[in-house]
């Protein structure tokens, strides 16, 4: 099993989570995040005066699936989240040594 | 012939009152409230409400009647006949708007104290105590805006001198303005003095209700219903609009791009400058009038604030001190007699106005700068004006009020 987390646009969002449930990919941990890249985020200005802002709202989607999923589930983050503009975000990869599910007790991929 | 009510003028003054009260709250509450951090929105709210309510009380106690009363001590201060308004009559008309009841009158300029007050804590959000803004409130009101409206307003020594301002740039602004000054330097500055609008939604509609209350403000200020106060009604819109275009257009050369909060700041500038001229001056002046006020406020916030270094929060100095300060300037320069008889500016044949207009800036300014600096001081050793640096950096709303505005 693998845990998937992806940071992407906010206004991604809808669009990944749709492609995902086309694809049968459901569960999903989403949090909203701030965070940067090596562009160390943009610059605003008000009445005058430049300011960076270098913590970005981001998006932060966590996802454990089977091994035999996990390439699919990228390739479709990675498609739908992209614009090609900086900032489009990260996927971390893990390996997952186990899972369980609260309610049965199922264990491992059964669970996911 | 004997003043006679005129159920006109004084429908057009209850409107004006409730119109001027709406830039208070909730206007001015919306403006400064989407500029500041997230964490002191309520905080920032609340200064401009809690302003609103004591002045309120100290106006209709003892505030009117020191304004307003026959002058006294050479044009220093009113006589305060009628304390608690005991003694006016609910049909008895106002010496100064003649043809309006005079708790109407009252309740008209009540607004004006009120949103005076409230424009200072523009300046010092942030980190002001909130008991000591109470304070402050209640002392500055009674010691700073009720002389100056007398002297300017009510009967007193500018007012005999000839002094123009016919809504407020002295009393309202340059006094705001200044005030604030003297506030922030006890103050201190911010642990993070940027500037980085947490709403500018709620400031947009802030300044929207600024903007439509103004009309009451300026308008209202002819105190009758009629070419006076449709005059300063058109002037007030043209010279915020084109105050407006003129703050884009630096925002367009200084930056490449035109932004929100230049656009509302400019309207806001403009609303200003226009205050004091906007019963003298003509349409084109007000252009002109509003499109040189968003130079001197934009220069007054990108340069002399930073180089002499004071955290004036949401620049009251910079839109209301100095904004204010061109448009009292200006009404010395522009007031034209077949606009309003009363003014007669340099361009028109009359250069000792601009003198008058000068003493007023100057002596509304020292005043207003020296009296706020010994309140401020009294405060500061007694109570103290600053919250804690833990409470700083947490943010006011939940500190001193243990309410938070967002909870999602």
């Amino acid at each position: 099993m693998k845990e998937i987390v992806a940071v992407i646009r906010p206004d991604k969002l809808e669009d990944v989570k749709k492609a995902l449930e086309t694809m049968g990919c459901h569960g999903m941990t989403v949090t909203e995040v701030k965070g940067r890249g090596r562009q160390l985020g943009i610059t605003e200005s008000y009445r005058g005066s430049d300011y960076r802002i270098d913590l970005l709202p981001k998006t932060r989607l966590e996802l454990i699936v089977n091994d035999a999923d996990a390439d699919k589930v990228i390739d479709t983050i990675v498609k739908t989240a992209q614009t090609g503009d900086i900032g489009d975000g990260k996927i971390f990869i893990s390996s997952v040594e186990d899972v369980v599910r609260i309610r049965t007790g199922e264990r491992g991929d059964n669970a996911v | 012939m004997d003043p006679v009510l005129n159920s006109g003028d004084t429908a057009w003054l209850l409107i004006s009152t409730a119109l001027v009260m709406l830039m208070t709250v909730p206007g001015l509450a919306l403006f400064y409230g989407g500029l500041t951090k997230k964490e002191n929105v309520l905080n920032t709210m609340f200064l401009s409400l809690i302003a609103f309510a004591i002045t309120s009380i100290i106006w209709v106690l003892y505030g009117y009647q020191f304004a307003f009363g026959s002058d006294t001590l050479m044009g220093i201060i009113g006589s305060p006949m009628n304390l608690l308004t005991s003694g006016i009559g609910v049909d008895q008309l106002s010496t100064v708007a003649t043809t309006v009841p005079e708790f109407v009158f009252i309740a008209f300029q009540m607004t004006f104290a009120a949103i005076t007050v409230a424009l200072i804590s523009g300046a010092i959000v942030e980190r002001m105590k909130f008991s000591s803004w109470m304070v402050f409130v209640a002392a500055w009101v009674s010691l700073v805006y009720v002389p100056i409206a007398h002297w300017v307003w009510g009967g007193g020594w500018l007012f005999n001198l000839g002094a123009l301002d016919f809504a407020g740039g002295t009393v309202v602004h340059i006094n705001s303005g200044i005030a604030a000054l003297a506030l922030i330097l006890l103050l201190g500055k911010r642990k993070d003095t940027r500037l980085l609008p947490h709403h500018l939604g709620y400031s947009v509609i802030g300044a929207g209700l600024l903007w439509f209350g103004w009309f009451g403000f300026n308008a209202g200020s002819a105190l009758t219903a009629g070419g006076l106060a449709g005059s300063a009604f058109i002037v007030t819109n043209t010279a915020a609009a084109a105050a407006m275009i003129s703050w884009v257009i630096i925002d367009y050369i200084k930056t490449g791009k035109p932004t929100l909060l230049g656009a509302i700041s400019g309207a806001v500038a403009g609303l200003v400058a226009i205050t004091p001229a906007a019963g003298f001056v003509t349409i084109p002046v007000a252009v002109i009038i509003g499109l040189i006020t968003s130079v001197v406020s934009y220069f007054a916030i990108s340069y002399l604030k930073p180089k002499l270094g004071y955290d004036d929060a949401l620049d009251v100095v910079g839109i209301h001190g100095m904004s204010g300060l061109w448009g009292a300037i200006a009404a010395g320069l522009f007031a034209a007699p077949f606009v309003n008889e009363a003014g007669v500016g340099l361009f028109y044949g009359n250069p000792g106005q601009l003198w008058i207009q000068i003493i007023a800036v100057v002596a509304v300014a020292a005043y207003s700068f020296v009296v706020t600096l010994i309140i401020g001081l009294i405060i500061k050793y007694t109570m103290g004006l600053r919250v804690n640096e833990r409470e700083e950096i947490e943010g006011l709303d939940t500190n001193l009020h243990e309410e938070s505005g967002y909870r999602i």
